[in-house]
């Protein structure tokens, strides 16, 4: 390349705080890994050995099942709820707005502890017609039973169940005021035009409103797994014994050393949330095609390519 | 009251005493219409006149008030059996929307999508045709438009200009019997107006009924059959280019025209 004027030489601007910063930094995490290896009541060696064991690593196992399974759930039941919020018809508004209301009000762990002891309330649970007794009652039969399916509390709803109902049911209406949001911000020119083409309202949604509202849910939604992967500690409470924080504080009491096990935990949880925020991070990416920075991005590199560089 | 009857098969949109209230605004103020098939009408007038609300009326994109519009003999939004009126299913309203296309000021190119996919998506999910016949049908249309190069660019990646001809190529992909433009040009710049005009222009030989709301006085003159002035949710005159344009008979229509010549 000929002609190509000569950069600009200046000195670049000094940043003095930051190097007094970098000290500051440096001593402070001196003095934090002095505390972690000279307190005996880490128990390090103790915690290793125990952080791995074949009944701790099923609970690792349990817990990413149960994210994934919560969130799967949960983001299916709330687009679901989304789409009837902004439904037009006014009684599926109303049903998905009283669930968001109930389900964002009661708190995560409460309803754990809810759903775990429903067999408190309900020793059985059966499906049939309802209100059989009462109608046969009328009709002058005692004791009418119009039932498909009959079972006890403790049998279907197990803690593993239980945990999962609850998680995904309270995750639903997070997600559920996320996609709504998502939806929201597409412009309605959008909706126009695919409805001027003659496309229905569920293609519209399905087909142009959620793909664009998904570069808008995605980084939040990751938020949430994050969250939910952390949430499943509350598992405890229902109780759920085929999760980490179950398995490790069990390993905790039974030993009287339950601070080295909560060091662990939070280790562990440490590392399975690095794994998530590297996969958010590859699907941000891929739902931001066609998206303007983007597609900036892809022009420059076209630019560069093209004059013999790379960008 | 007497009950309108549909139109004859020659005519391709029929409005009838059309009033639309946004709230207790009335926009329109009773239309009449006629647009007979393969007749570009271009619809004049200053801003708030009700030209747009008319268009999208048309489709029903908005519902009329009062009035009536057919499109190819069907009334647009009802059934009408007797003397009463019944609403058409969000499901037929659709179907009824197939045969007119329509053209946006600000495009509304799906933007996860490339031009190729634009152009194909509703015959795709509306018609379900075959996808290799909508692959090569995108393809001719973009060809046509002029941009056949483009096919794989997002629309982000496209000149305005570009951008609203993928936007008419896309409408035609549902081979419609009647197009709406809505200000087409009014968000271009101006070296880039030319380009989609000459592409409207090559519909309007080719027969294409079409409707267009526009400010670019020139093609109205050129390309128009019909030239219809609105201004405050009514219809001041309506005739030939030469009529409305060259020889307008209202004092209002003078003074539009002057300023924007």
């Amino acid at each position: 390349m000929t002609g190509q004027p000569e950069p600009l030489k200046a000195v670049p601007v000094r940043h003095p705080g930051r190097w007094v910063a970098v000290a500051v930094i440096v001593v402070l995490a001196a003095m934090f890994a002095h505390l972690l290896l000279t307190n005996d009541a880490f128990h390090w060696s103790f915690m290793f050995r125990n952080m791995f064991t074949p009944a701790v690593l099923r609970g690792v196992q349990g817990t990413l099942l149960m994210t994934v399974l919560a969130m799967f759930f949960g983001i299916a039941l709330g687009i679901g709820v989304a789409i009837a919020r902004l439904s037009p018809n006014p009684v599926l508004r109303g049903v998905a707005w009283v669930y968001t209301w109930v389900f964002r009000a009661v708190p995560r762990l409460v309803l754990l502890a809810l759903l775990g002891n429903l067999n408190i309330l309900w020793p059985q649970i059966s499906f049939g017609v309802p209100f059989d007794t009462y109608i046969g009652k009328i009709f002058g039969i005692t004791d009418l039973h119009l039932r498909v399916f009959e079972g006890q509390t403790r049998n279907l709803l197990t803690g593993f169940v239980a945990g999962l109902i609850g998680l995904a049911l309270s995750e639903a209406a997070y997600m559920a005021e996320i996609v709504r949001a998502g939806m929201q911000s597409i412009d309605p020119g959008q909706e126009e035009a695919a409805t001027a083409l003659g496309m229905r309202r569920s293609q519209t949604l399905r087909r142009i409103v959620l793909p664009q509202a998904m570069r808008v849910i995605i980084p939040p939604t990751g938020n949430e797994t994050i969250a939910m992967l952390k949430d499943t500690s509350l598992l405890i409470y229902v109780p759920v014994t085929a999760e980490l924080f179950f398995q490790l504080s069990a390993v905790g009491s039974r030993t009287f050393l339950p601070f080295p096990m909560y060091v662990a935990a939070s280790l562990w949880y440490l590392a399975m949330v690095s794994v998530l925020l590297v996969g958010q991070h590859f699907l941000e990416r891929y739902f931001a095609r066609g998206h303007r920075t983007e597609q900036a991005r892809i022009r420059l590199a076209g630019i560069a390519g093209e004059q013999g560089g790379t960008l | 009251m007497t009950v309108p009857d549909a139109p004859p098969p020659h005519v391709m949109v029929r409005a009838d005493q059309v009033h639309k209230y946004f709230g207790r605004l009335e926009v329109l103020r009773g239309i009449d219409l006629t647009v007979n098939a393969g007749q570009v009408c271009v619809l004049l007038g200053p801003s708030g006149s009700g030209k747009s609300t008319f268009l999208r009326c048309i489709n029903h994109l908005e519902k009329v008030t009062s009035g009536r519009i057919w499109v190819a003999g069907d009334l647009m939004g009802y059934r009408q059996r007797g003397d009463k009126l019944y609403e058409l299913r969000d499901k037929q309203i659709a179907a009824q929307r197939r045969d007119i296309g329509m053209v946006f000021q600000r495009f509304n190119l799906f933007p996860h999508l490339t031009a190729l996919q634009n152009v194909m998506e509703a015959p795709l999910r509306v018609k379900s045709e075959p996808r290799e016949q909508v692959r090569e049908q995108a393809k001719a249309l973009l060809d046509r438009v002029g941009l056949a190069d483009k096919a794989a660019s997002y629309p982000a990646q496209l000149s305005g200009g570009q951008q609203q001809r993928v936007a008419i190529a896309r409408a035609l992909a549902m081979r419609p019997k009647l197009m709406l433009f809505d200000e087409p040009t009014s968000a271009l710049d101006p070296e880039l107006v030319g380009e989609v005009l000459d592409v409207m222009q090559g519909l309007a030989r080719d027969g294409m009924t079409m409707i267009v709301v526009t400010h670019e006085i020139g093609f109205a003159r050129e390309v128009g059959h019909q030239v219809v002035f609105m201004d405050a949710g009514v219809v001041v005159e309506s005739g030939s280019p030469r009529e409305v344009i060259d020889n307008p008979r209202e004092e209002r229509t003078r003074a539009f025209l002057a300023k924007v010549l």
